[in-house]
């Protein structure tokens, strides 16, 4: 079972459109797929027309009382399964610091048991810096860093990378892409095309910022599978194809 | 992702001429009270599915209460194992699936874990193919969220291989089975699929499907399940004339064999010539034992002729046991190396190419037929005049099985008495073949006997006739090696570390032998002593 995650402090940069795609195109490629949808917002959820609930919460979920088993929905497409957000996952930092054993490796543990079950895991993390998110950093084999081509984002980028660089022990991939990329703006393709020359662990596919894109929302359905041969939808093709064959 | 089906209907046309597209509409509208409704294209549940269902001649599986299919996709597929009621068992995908010839062996994988012991040596045979039409509707909830699907399936099945028991005209072909309706699970939603269920249950001419679709297919095509048993099982009544008995027996024997004939000439695996030199013994038994009641000369005639079969099919079936056992035999090895056998081994295959070409010849050629279609004449004319005048003042059958099965004791407990330490391998070897003929007058007359003091009886036989098999099986494999061995270098096909682990072979084969015959003396007390006469008096007075 390999881990995906994407993950980026910032909110708003494509971090859900993407989890939602490749986790399309993994369960497209015949891998029996899992998205977990932790942000409490739910837009994963929403985006498979799936209620943002679980039962007894979070909390049941972390403390083990509720199997992370019983709360797996069934989306729509062939081998693509999704644990729906809930709002009590705002408070999961709380449950998690709460919880036996190491606090930062409880998600970890909690995926454990569903190896056999699954050939890939995508973890749609909230924004932010929190225990959740160290967590996240732990379970994940990929880390997948959305970046929108400015200068800040790419500061961002290499706090991350020098924070997972200090982890010990197992430390997961960092890959990263630009999303939400626009083309007529000129620090994007300088941007864009510097960072790709300068740094390993970026992806040669950007994910263009597109209203296709934002659909999703109406259409309630990952691009990949709504409008498949729209600009897009092979944007996220070549994306995962990328990744794929690396990990 | 789906789970599998819930609960499948069958969609039949009520009894009047109400045309059946009418059915899958009544269903769509009773789930159209809960659900919205949509076809689903390209899904991987839709579109043309073909299934084979598999099982061993002798129905090993069915007997086992599971059921194995073959799925196929667009390169292999995957098997599936299930319990009788359809229950999941282990699922395993296999590639370069269905083979030419029927399968011996599985790839590696969940599926040949569970089945291998239960079906070695014999092969899967094909048993029924289904080809369907599957279409996929999904059950939306009010989200627009797909929380059940309906999958409704026209299926068509052909009989693959025709039934054993002769000349059923519906045993072969093809048949349609009534519309297939099932609804699956999405997972986390299973209360969605319970609703979609209870509504379709709800649909005037749907029913629960009683039988899941390999057993409606047999139904259609006319095959019972376990339709083919070595045993011996002819309807055989105390009452009836001797000789009519006599002539069912021989009657249900012929059938057996005839049934392996085309197993063996396709050489698909042991068994089939295993089982028809059973049914030949156990003819020249009964011809020897009981072709008192049958016309004269004709014992005599066949007699001979059943001495030709069994002895034409020796030398293949003896190079057959040599394979089977030819792993567990280098298993045995201590100073030598298995891979010293392999040339034993090839021998064997070669030698075995050959016999099974003059055993085929000779199954094919005139002398066999005119045995088994002549035999089977002369049976039926006996079995048919059995209500003659003349036939009602024969003795009968429950008088024949009780004086013969009396005689074949009497005669292994005094040939067996004389048995010393000191008497020689052939006077062991003579008594197996005594035990041999009460075991199978036993069996031939099992309908007769009380089952609990036929059971005794025969358990106790069974232990003394495993010794006796165990001491000149030991000693005849050793006298083959030896045979082998002189052939392999007549024919310089044996390197030294061959014959070396031969002889080891061999050794061990002695000390088995030594064995089996130290345990003789014990069991044959069991059998034929104070308690072992008791028994067979009680089997045959029937009264405690």
């Amino acid at each position: 079972m390999k881990i995906f995650a994407t993950y980026n402090i910032k909110g708003g940069v494509g971090k859900t459109t993407a989890a939602v795609n490749l986790a399309y195109l993994s369960a497209a490629d015949g891998y029996r797929t899992l998205l977990w949808d932790l942000d409490p917002q739910g837009a994963a959820s929403f985006l498979f027309r799936i209620k943002p609930r679980v039962k007894g919460g979070g909390k049941a979920l972390i403390r083990g009382t509720k199997a992370l088993d019983d709360a797996i929905k069934g989306t729509d497409f062939d081998h693509l399964d999704l644990i729906p957000a809930d709002f009590t996952y705002r408070n999961m930092d709380l449950l998690l610091g709460g919880a036996n054993g190491k606090p930062t490796r409880k998600l970890a543990q909690l995926l454990r048991p569903l190896a056999a079950e699954y050939d890939h895991v995508f973890l749609d993390c909230p924004p932010s810096i929190s225990l959740v998110s160290e967590n996240v950093m732990h379970a994940a084999d990929v880390l997948l860093i959305p970046v929108i081509p400015t200068t800040l984002s790419v500061r961002t980028l290499d706090q991350l990378t020098e924070f997972v660089a200090g982890f010990n022990g197992r430390r997961p991939e960092v890959r990263a892409f630009f999303s939400m990329v626009d083309r007529r703006k000129k620090l994007h393709q300088e941007i864009v095309r510097d960072l790709a020359a300068e740094r390993s662990g970026v992806a040669a596919t950007s994910i263009p910022s597109l209203s296709m894109i934002e659909r999703m929302s109406v259409e309630r359905a990952p691009v990949t599978a709504f409008a498949p041969s729209s600009v897009a939808a092979r944007a996220y093709r070549a994306l995962w194809s990328e990744i794929s064959k690396d990990f | 992702m789906t789970t599998p089906g819930l609960r499948d209907f069958v969609l039949e046309a009520p009894t009047g001429e109400e045309p059946a597209e009418d059915l899958p509409a009544a269903a769509f509208a009773a789930l159209s009270q809960a659900f919205t409704l949509t076809a689903q294209a390209g899904a991987s549940l839709g579109g043309v599915r073909r299934r084979t269902w598999l099982d061993t001649f002798d129905w090993r599986l069915y007997r086992a209460g599971l059921m194995l299919e073959f799925e196929q996709a667009r390169q292999g597929g995957r098997l599936l194992l299930s319990q009788a009621d359809g229950t999941p068992q282990a699922e395993q995908p296999v590639t370069g699936w269905p083979p030419r010839r029927p399968a011996l062996d599985l790839p590696p994988g969940p599926v040949r874990d569970r089945i291998m012991v239960l079906i070695r040596p014999r092969a899967l045979l094909p048993i029924v193919r289904a080809s369907s039409t599957v279409s996929v509707t999904r059950l939306l909830n009010a989200d627009g969220k797909t929380v059940a699907r309906l999958v409704a399936e026209h299926i068509t099945v052909t009989a693959v291989a025709a039934s054993p028991t002769a000349a059923s005209p519906t045993a072969a072909g093809t048949a349609e089975l009534p519309l297939r309706l099932t609804i699956t699970e999405v997972r986390g939603y299973p209360g969605q699929a319970r609703r979609a269920s209870t509504l379709l249950a709800g649909v005037p001419g749907v029913s629960s499907a009683s039988q899941g679709v390999f057993t409606a297919a047999l139904t259609a095509l006319g095959r019972h399940p376990a339709d083919y048993t070595s045993g011996v099982d002819a309807e055989v009544t105390a009452s009836m004339p001797a000789s009519v008995a006599v002539a069912r027996l021989l009657l249900r024997l012929l059938d057996t064999l005839k049934q392996n004939v085309d197993g063996v000439l396709r050489d698909i695996d042991t068994e089939f010539l295993h089982d028809l030199r059973v049914a030949v013994r156990r003819s020249r038994s009964a011809i020897k034992l009981l072709g008192e009641v049958l016309p004269a000369d004709l014992a005599g005639h066949y007699a001979a002729e059943f001495k030709w079969l069994g002895d034409l099919t020796t030398p293949t079936r003896d190079l057959d046991v040599h394979l089977l056992g030819f792993d567990s035999m280098t298993a045995q090895l201590v100073a030598a190396s298995p891979a010293d056998l392999e040339p034993l081994r090839a021998f064997l295959v070669r030698r075995r190419a050959r016999e099974f070409r003059r055993l085929a010849a000779a199954l094919r050629g005139p002398r066999f037929r005119a045995i088994t279609d002549d035999w089977r004449k002369v049976l039926l004319e006996i079995r048919d005049t059995g209500a003659s005048p003349r036939r009602r003042r024969e003795p009968p059958a429950a008088e024949l099985a009780l004086r013969t099965t009396e005689r074949a004791f009497r005669r292994i407990a005094a040939h067996g008495a004389a048995i010393t330490a000191d008497s020689p391998p052939e006077s062991l070897h003579d008594l197996r073949k005594r035990a041999k003929e009460l075991r199978y007058l036993l069996e031939f007359f099992a309908s007769l006997h009380d089952p609990v003091a036929y059971r005794k009886v025969v358990g106790e036989l069974k232990s003394l006739q495993d010794c006796l098999g165990d001491f000149q099986d030991s000693q005849v494999q050793r006298e083959e090696i030896h045979t082998l061995a002189d052939a392999m270098l007549a024919e310089r096909a044996a390197p030294a570390a061959t014959l070396l682990a031969m002889g080891e072979i061999a050794a061990k084969l002695t000390l088995s032998q030594t064995e089996a015959r130290a345990d003789f003396a014990r069991r044959f007390a069991r059998f034929a002593g104070p308690a072992g006469q008791e028994r067979i008096r009680v089997l045959l007075e029937g009264r405690p």
